[in-house]
């Protein structure tokens, strides 16, 4: 029996994009490169970030670990005040901005918006706030007065307006792990609103910093463990067998298409369609029906067919369920698409969870330029379930001609997200 | 502690809160604010680090007494002579 809603608008029929919106500049820090050159050679040279990594009470495990340099755009004292996540966002926005060409001095500081994704926020600084007042018998007395400031939760966005002076709106997306996408379709749709002309857009994480994150995938039996770090993070490998917890940060600038034309900008791409759905099915467990509905949405909203797709950048962790599950979703898009090919760039830096969406897409955007599908690393045994026919393991593929790129980003909660980016002309 | 140990443990403390600053230079009988960028978070993280580093409680009806590093240590010397120096 098929339901009649009343609220009729059937999935797939929204409108086409109001505006166009371009991707004009990039930011990054990644555990395995600090700007989108370096993070690009490594993708495609298969270089991991991943290394040992010791927390508190957790002890010995791994971790894809940033060593960008935060005293590049902060002083020593706003470090020590804020936050990894407020850090990890000033660099990467900063980056964006200078990568853009926008000559900052003549930017409306109130029409520049920041939409910044993220998993989860305050972990980190309540963690340390409790170890350090268990050194005064939980006196509450010596807790900070800098934690509120720093675990609200738009502190990371907040972190970058008051570094860069910028006075429209900010704030960010809480989105579990589809939060990278979440920012960037943000800072779209704000731009489309007219609620800004310049968007800083993508997501970031701290999430390395926080032991809970380890001691909760650990107690759910999907925390990777490997004895060489690089091998740790195998999405779609028949032994993989968990997450690797990153951090990082992608920060996209975007502009009106037409705003950035007329300024002679370098364009990365356009963002021609999206989609963000739930799965309302399970906490943790993914819903590969609802993720294949979102990729569909997506492909919907940009009016594109599976074939069009050049290049999809999945999400998998590494866990063995849900490997499986956004390959069983794919297949069903993608099953008869000759032409679409597969990666993974979680195999590379870990799960960079609210930064994941952003930093994986920034991963592929200059295959735009060179025609090259970076691989997924660590597929020493393809798990069947996950042997989808464009899957590109262990070595990148040539591709020639690279015109759509689609990134899957999903989190928990059953929150799924697709964006689709399109080569432009004027293209770097 | 002597009223130099005290300057130097609030020295310490400012070489920890404002990590930018050249406080070689600092003039005793001059505001704080008036030589270093301190706002009001920074003047609370002095009086936490005194309660952490000493158990000295400082009631916020005194929090203008430590405006200048002659009116801090003058006003610090009777709760602070009779503890020991901790070695940061």
């Amino acid at each position: 029996m098929i339901t009649q809603y009343s609220n009729s608008h059937i999935p797939g029929e929204r409108p086409p994009l109001m505006q166009r919106i371009v991707i004009t500049g990039i930011g990054v820090t990644a555990p395995n490169g600090n700007d989108l050159q370096a993070y690009r050679a490594s993708l495609l040279d298969g270089r991991s970030g991943v290394a040992p990594y010791e927390i508190r009470y957790f002890g010995k495990t791994l971790a894809g670990v940033c060593d960008f340099d935060a005293r590049k755009y902060q002083s020593r004292k706003d470090i020590r005040r804020g936050t990894r996540a407020g850090s990890v966002g000033v660099y990467a926005a900063s980056e964006a901005v200078a990568d853009s060409g926008l000559v900052w001095e003549k930017i409306n500081p109130a029409r520049v918006g920041i939409y910044v994704g993220v998993t989860e926020h305050g972990n980190v600084e309540t963690e340390n706030e409790i170890y350090e007042i268990k050194r005064y018998n939980y006196d509450t007395a010596f807790w900070s007065h800098h934690h509120n400031p720093r675990t609200v939760a738009n502190n990371p966005a907040g972190e970058i307006a008051l570094n860069m002076g910028i006075i429209g709106p900010h704030y960010t997306i809480g989105a579990a792990c589809a939060a990278g996408n979440a920012g960037l379709i943000q800072g779209a749709q704000m731009l489309m609103l007219g609620e800004c002309d310049v968007a800083l857009a993508g997501g970031v994480s701290e999430s390395i910093h926080t032991f809970g994150i380890f001691a909760s995938f650990k107690s759910q039996g999907a925390l990777a463990e490997h004895d060489e770090p690089a091998r740790a993070s195998r999405p779609f490998d028949l032994q993989r067998n968990g997450i690797v917890v990153a951090e990082g940060g992608g920060i996209f600038v975007l502009e009106r298409y037409e705003d950035a034309a007329a300024r002679g900008a370098k364009i990365y791409g356009e963002i021609v369609g999206y989609a963000m759905n739930t799965d309302a099915t399970d906490f943790v467990l993914p819903n590969p029906d609802r993720q294949a509905q979102c990729v569909q949405l997506a492909l919907r909203h940009a009016r594109l067919n599976p074939e069009d797709i050049d290049i999809v950048s999945t999400h998998a962790t590494g866990t063995t369920t849900g490997d499986a599950q956004e390959c069983q979703a794919l297949r069903q898009i993608f099953g008869n698409s000759a032409k679409t090919y597969f990666n993974n760039t979680k195999s590379f830096i870990g799960h960079s969870m609210g930064a994941a969406g952003a930093l994986e897409l920034a991963g592929n955007l200059p295959a735009f330029t060179d025609g090259v599908c970076h691989a997924t690393i660590n597929v020493d045994e393809l798990d069947p379930d996950c042997a989808l026919p464009g899957l590109v393991t262990n070595q990148p593929r040539e591709l020639g001609d690279v015109r759509y790129i689609l990134n899957n980003s999903f989190g928990m909660l059953g929150i799924n997200s697709v964006v689709i980016i399109k080569k432009t002309s004027g293209q770097v | 502690m002597t009223n130099d140990d005290i300057r130097e443990v609030v020295l310490d403390i400012l070489a920890d809160i404002a990590p930018d600053e050249d406080l070689s230079q600092l003039q005793d009988d001059v505001a704080f604010r008036d030589q270093l960028e301190l706002d009001s978070m920074d003047f609370l993280d002095i009086v936490m680090e005194l309660r952490k580093r000493y158990r000295v409680q400082i009631p916020e009806e005194d929090y203008p007494q430590l405006a200048s590093m002659a009116s801090t240590t003058s006003y610090l010397e009777p709760l602070m002579r009779d503890l020991e120096k901790v070695e940061s």
